[in-house]
Parts: structure tokens; sequence; C-alpha cells
């Protein structure tokens, strides 16, 4: 009896000890690398380590006026180990916490190198009265809020600036003021555009998903062929090919210039429908697939009942194929509207500045001005708008259902 | 051909007339699905379509419903030509292979789908809905989902929405091919009761002659593409056209012989002297059966064999002598397994408890009525 017990628990753990290798693994190149990214959208680690002692001081400050003498003495003391530091191994430590002050409050970048400097040089009396002679910036309580919401080791700083909030002095949520408040509108329009490219996808890959399954088994390894090709070649070459055919003097434009349609040869490149237009190419496949799927194991007897009852080829298609071919069309949505929701080359290759998507952002942030921080809050940003879009497409009509009937 | 049957109606038009159709799939040259049909239906009668897989049986009911087109000939509906009619214009019920019931409808729904289509108000709707579901004693399950019944239900519920509009005639395409054997028998009666019930004209297809048997008022039985014999029940079993009708329809045992007179006697007593290949010579009613020394075939079924524990030169001229080779019981009757001397065998059924049962291994002899030993041209 015991035996028969032991066996198959020593079976299972013999399986999971195959299978443990290919969990580490996955742990290792997936889950931890883009766990360790996003944690830097939270991750204050630029301000803390240079000015430790002002951090310190600052965190029982209320807010609500600016701060008392004792801040500004361990600025003082924090600056000058810092700019020493600095001068002895050449590094930017500084320069990396006005950096990273100057994204919450502009004009830190140049406040705080400027005050390392002239406190270097020793003063008499009260700390206070000599930083606020340096700059009356110090007298605010803007700039000490800053270095107070960088402290760390974790804050929301980033996350908010994403959504265009941010916190005031006393912590108090709050709009970001207009000229940092771009994020929101980039996220309708990256949702926008992904809406629009999954609509045009459905309109087009319906129907053609429909002729596949219809056709004759003759034809249906050339149409599949036509429908996966876009697989073939890269994202990249696809996306250059269609900036030789719309460019001012591409294919196109030459094309319709010898029919002589137009004057002039017409802007096709570096607007939202030629980004539109690629992205659609692209995703077409992940629409067409499985609403293929779902209409290929439909059993064809139904909607030939439904016409013996007397509904017209029409309606028998509108009440018995369509509401049987929609777990296809709820995958293929959902596949191509994530999709569309990562497209970076394709909108900065073919579109313009208005037509740049969040993951632009992220590549910008992370490459350009290496501000860590921001690119993984958008990251997120994205990873959420797909979390809530499974979430509501699960609640609806949910993921049992994505199998074809 | 069914002279009786045609004679009473020659006066009523029938309910459908296939004329001359024909129909191929594709190119004419790769061959007909149906070569040749020439078919009444009259009012109120359940006609069954019985053949082999591949003989056309589910074509013609679909050119009927008009999913496909003949390629030649013409069908009408009532004495009209159905030709440019599309299916949805057609007012025929069809009860399709495996159901086709509409999963992500409720049975009440599914059963109200052709009511819908015609407009027809909604509580006359849900009357004439609950009146279909419970002919077919299901008006309890109208809100359930077709998943949720068992293959009986679903089939009931299939023929309740087939004839809930009231069309002229219901198609049925196997409609108890998928269920075990008990189910089938006890939908069998069912549906020939609906029929004689509500005074239906159906159109039955199978491949199961038992049930063709069974629910026919006429059978039409299928090969190839062709009709080889269409003739009430009784008639088929009994005087079979052809030797593909004997063979098809019911057991038979098939002797292989060769004729040696012509036919003798009138009516009931024609018949002709048939040599078999084992050497003895029987009498047997011909039916296509070439001139004396052509090769022929008698066709005996096992329950018009008679066996009697006798020599066969004491029980007549006609007899055949046989070794009983075995017994098998099968519950309401026995098979006897007898070997004639040349090889061939000859299967005879006898009720249980049919007097005293002869021990395998015994001589005994072996005869027949010549009116139910039917003779055929050999390869037919
Ligand atoms: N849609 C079709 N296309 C081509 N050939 C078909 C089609 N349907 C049936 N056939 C052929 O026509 C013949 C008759 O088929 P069918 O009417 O389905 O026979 P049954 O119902 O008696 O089994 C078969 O040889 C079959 O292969
Ligand atoms: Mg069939």
């Amino acid at each position: 009896m015991a035996a028969g017990v032991a066996t198959p628990l020593k079976a299972r753990l013999a399986a999971a000890a195959l299978v443990a290798p290919l969990l580490l693994f996955l742990l290792g190149v997936f889950v931890l690398p883009i766990g360790a990214f996003l944690f830097r959208a939270v991750q204050e680690s630029d301000v803390a380590p240079v000015l430790p002692r002002t951090v310190a001081a600052l965190s029982a400050w209320d807010g609500a006026a600016p701060p008392g003498e004792a801040a500004f003495a361990a600025l003082v003391e924090d600056l000058r180990e810092a700019r020493a530091r600095d001068q002895q191994s050449g590094g930017g430590e500084v320069a990396r916490a006005s950096a990273r002050l100057n994204a919450d409050l502009p004009g830190f970048r140049s406040l705080l190198p400027m005050t390392a400097r002239r406190v270097a040089a020793p003063f008499e009396g009260e700390a206070r009265a000599a930083v606020l002679a340096i700059s009356e910036e110090w007298g605010a309580i803007a700039p000490w809020a800053a270095i107070r919401r960088a402290g760390g080791p974790v804050s929301d700083f980033n996350l908010l600036a994403v959504l265009d909030l941010k916190r005031d002095a006393t912590g108090g949520l709050g709009t970001a003021p207009p000229d940092e408040a771009i994020f929101r509108a980039i996220l309708w329009r990256t949702l926008w555009m992904g809406v629009l490219a999954t609509a045009i996808c459905l309109a087009i890959g319906y129907p053609l998903a429909w002729l596949i399954a219809t056709a004759p088994p003759r034809a249906v390894p050339w149409l599949m062929a036509g429908v996966l090709l876009p697989f073939w070649t890269s994202l990249i070459v696809r996306t250059a090919a269609w900036m030789v055919l719309l460019q001012r003097e591409g294919v196109v434009n030459a094309a319709l210039g010898a029919l002589r349609l137009v004057e002039e040869p017409l802007p096709l490149l570096f607007n939202r429908g030629a980004v539109l237009l690629a992205m659609v190419h692209i995703l077409l496949p992940f629409m067409v697939l499985p609403i293929y799927a779902s209409l290929k194991s439909l059993d064809w007897r139904l909607p030939r009942a439904a016409v013996s009852l007397g509904a017209s080829p029409a309606r028998a298609f509108r009440r018995v194929t369509l509401p049987l071919s929609l777990p296809g069309v709820g995958a293929g949505c959902l596949l191509v509207f994530i999709q569309a929701l990562g497209f970076y080359v394709t909108p900065a290759l073919l579109g313009g500045a208005n037509d740049q998507m969040l993951p632009y952002f992220v590549a910008f942030y992370a490459s350009r001005t290496v501000n860590w921080g921001m690119a993984a809050a958008l990251s997120c940003l994205i990873l959420a708008a797909v979390a809530v879009i499974l979430a509501v497409y699960g609640r609806l009509v949910g993921f049992s259902r994505m199998r074809p009937a | 051909m069914t002279a009786q049957k045609q004679g009473m109606n020659r006066m009523a038009e029938p309910l459908v007339r296939f004329e001359g159709v024909r129909k191929a799939y594709g190119a004419a040259a790769s061959g007909y699905a149906v070569q040749r049909l020439d078919l009444d239906v009259e009012k109120g009668e359940l006609l069954t379509l019985l053949g082999p897989s591949g003989s056309g049986k589910t074509t013609t009911l679909m050119l009927l419903a008009g999913f496909e087109m003949p390629s030649e000939g013409r069908i009408l509906l009532g004495g009209r030509d159905i030709a440019r009619l599309p299916p949805h214009k057609r007012g025929i019920g069809v009860v399709f292979q495996s159901y086709a019931l509409f999963p992500h409808m409720s049975v009440a729904e599914n059963v109200a789908f052709s009511l819908e289509v015609r407009g027809v108000p909604k509580p006359e709707r849900a009357r004439r809905v609950e009146r279909a579901l419970s002919m077919v004693r299901l008006e309890t399950f109208g809100e359930r989902r077709p998943a949720q019944l068992s293959g009986g239900q679903q089939q009931r519920i299939a023929l309740a929405r087939a004839m809930v509009f009231e069309p002229p005639i219901v198609l049925l395409d196997e409609p108890l091919g998928a269920l075990d054997k008990a189910l089938r028998e006890e939908m069998q009666y069912e549906i020939r009761s609906l029929h004689q019930r509500l005074g239906l004209t159906m159109m039955y297809v199978t491949h199961d002659q038992q049930e063709a048997l069974t629910l026919s008022d006429r059978i039409a039985v299928f090969e190839g593409g062709r009709i080889r014999q269409l003739a009430p029940p009784r008639r088929l079993y009994e005087q079979p056209e052809n030797a593909f009708v004997a063979g098809f329809v019911g057991e038979n045992n098939r002797l292989p012989g060769t004729v040696r007179s012509h036919p003798e006697g009138e009516g009931r007593d024609r018949a002709i002297r048939v040599m078999l290949d084992g050497g003895t010579e029987v009498l047997a009613r011909p039916v296509d059966a070439g001139a004396p020394g052509s090769r022929c075939v008698v066709a005996v079924r096992p329950e018009r064999v008679a066996v009697a524990a006798i020599l066969a030169s004491e029980m007549g001229e006609d007899a055949l002598s046989a070794r009983l080779a075995e017994v098998i019981f099968q519950g309401d009757h026995v098979r006897l397994r007898l070997s004639l001397g040349d090889g061939a065998e000859v299967v005879a059924k006898r009720p249980v408890g049919g007097g005293m049962m002869p021990e395998p291994g015994t001589l005994v002899s072996v005869a027949w009525d010549p009116a139910h030993a039917h003779a055929f041209a050999a390869g037919g």
C-alpha cells in the first residue's frame, strides 16, 4: 500500500526535478531581469548617498515652512564632502544628484553644483545665512521638498510622473505643471492607435479569414502563404520597405506622377496614416489566424441548418456563424491590440513627432537621457494597460472561451 | 415499379418529384454522385433512402433542400419547379446528421429560430415552441443549452426544431446514427408515431436496413447514385428485384449455380431449375437470371431454410444434405451453421424452443419453398 502512494509522489518529484532547470532558466533570463528593470521605477539611489545628512535632517520636517538651521548645516557638510570625493575620484556624484533633482524641480541642475562650489570655501556664522547668500532659492520650500522626495530608498515619483501627477512639499497629490504633463496624452494616443490598428485589422482580417476558411482545399496553402508572408521578413525590413514605397520620391508617388494623377508628390510618409498602414500590415496575421481557426472548427452544418430554417445567408451569418466565431475574434483583437501597444520601430521610422507611442519614450529615457527610472515607470504603464485590458477581457468574455469552440 | 401505390395516387399530385435528376460534384467526367433519379414522394408518406455510405443519399436530400444544385433534371415541390428557389425560401425542414443544434442558443431559442426568422409575434412563438417541445416530451428543457442534453434529447430537439414551422416535408439525414442501439430503437418508434400522429411527410436517410424496415412506408434502395428498387418494406424484403437489394436488405444465403431450364409455371409458381455448384438441382423463382447455361446465384433467407434430422433422400427431391457445423444461441432465436458437401455454407434460423435440436456433427437435410428462393444473374 505504502509503495502505491510513494511511487506517484516519487514520480512527481522526478518530474519536478526535470522541469526545475527550465523554471530556473525562465526565472534567470525572464523574471529576474525584467523585475529588476521595473524595480528601477521606484528605486531612489542618486541623492541619498550624496546628501545623507540632509536627507536625515529632512525626515522629520513637516514641509509647511522652510526647514531650520540643522538642515542647512547638514547640506553644507554633505556638499563639502561630496565635492571632495568628486575631486578625488573624478566621479560625478554631485552631477548625478542634481540631474535627478532637476527632473523634479527644473533649475536644480545649476543650483546644486553652484552651491557645492561656493560652500566649499570656509565661512563664519550660520549655515543658513551663508547658503541663502549663495542663492535665494534655498529660502523656498520647493528645493527641500524635492530633496526629501528623492531621498529614497524608494518613491512613487516616477510612477506619478508618467501619470502627470506630482506630490507637493507636504506629500499631497497634485497635477504636474503643464510643460511636464505630456504622458497622459501619449498614453491615450498609444491606446487610440492600438484601437485603430485593431479595428482595421479586424475589418480586413475577418473577411480574409472567411475567404480562406471557405476556399477550395487546393487554394488554401496559397492563401495561407499570402497571409503568413509578412512573418518571413523581419520587422525592420518591412518597415523600411514602406519607407521606400511612401517617401517623396518613392514608388507610390512615382507611379501616381507617371499616371498624371497628382501634380505634386503627396506627403505620404511621416504621418499617422503611414504608421497605421505598416502596423496593420505587420499585425494582420495575428488577427487572421485565430479567426480562421475558429471558423474552420465551426460545424458547417450549423449555418446550413439556420438557412434551412428560413434565415437568409446574411442572417444565418449574423445569428450563427458570427457569434460562434467570436472567441477567435476576441483572441485576435487581444493579440493585435497588446502587440500594437509595444510598437516602437514602425512609428519611429514612419511617423511624425506627434505619432510616437509610449515605447518610443521608453527608448528615449533609456538611451538618450539615461533616466532608467522614467524608462521603467513608462514600461510599468504599458504593462498596467495590458493587465487592465486582459482583466476586462477575462471579466467580459473569459479566457476559457478563447479556445475556438 | 410501385404500380400499386402509384395507381392509387394517380389522381393526386406527388408532393415532391425528381425528374431525371443527375448531380456531379465538379467535372461530370469525375462521375455522378447521383446518376439518374426519378422519384415521387407522396404526401403523408415516410420514404426512406437506404444504401451504403457514398451511394448518394445525402446528396439527394441536399438537392431537395437546395444546398446543392442538380446538374441535370428538375425537382418539383407541390408541382412547382424549385430550381431557382434559394434554400431559405423552400420552407423544407431538415434534421442534419449529428443534429446541428446551435450551441450558443438555449433549446427554446433553437426551436424558436424558424419562427423568429418568419416574424411570428412573441406570444405565439412561445406557444408554438412549447407545443413542439411537448410533442417530443421535452417541455421542461427549454432553458437548457444543447450541450447539457443527452444524445437522444438533442435528437428530439432537432426534430422539434425542424417541425415547428410546419414544413410540407421534413428531411432527416441519418438522424439516429450517433445513438446507441437501445436508444435508436426507441427513437425509431417515436419518429414513426410523430409521423403518424401529425400526418407528416418525411424523407429519411439511413444505411441501417433494420431501421428502414421498421420505419418506412416505402424504401428506395440506393447504390452508386441509382435507385436499385423502390418498394414497401415487406415487398422489398420478400421480393428483391436484384442481387444487390437481396444482399443489402436482410440476411441471405447466396448459393452459386448454373441455370438449367426456362421458367415454368405462372405467378407464384413460376420457377426455374438451377444446378448448384455442389451438384444438387433446386427450384428457384427467377428474378433476373439469364437463359439456361448462364451462371446465377440463388438467395434464400435463413428463416426460410428448413432443417430436418433425416437424410435428404427421404425428404424430397429438392432437399440438400448437409452436416450441422455449429449451433449458436442468440436469445430469441438459434442460428444453425450447415456445411454443404462442396465447402459452401448455409445458415438457418430457428425460433428457440422450436422442437428437438440435432447435435453438431450430425448429417441433416436442408430444404426450402422454391417461392422463397430467388435466382439472380451472377455478378449482379
Ligand atoms: N461536397 C462534395 N464534394 C465532392 N464530392 C462529394 C461531396 N459530397 C459528396 N460527395 C461525393 O458524392 C458521393 C455521394 O455522397 P453522399 O451523397 O454523401 O453519400 P451518402 O450520403 O449516401 O453516404 C460520394 O462519392 C461522395 O464522395
Ligand atoms: Mg450521408
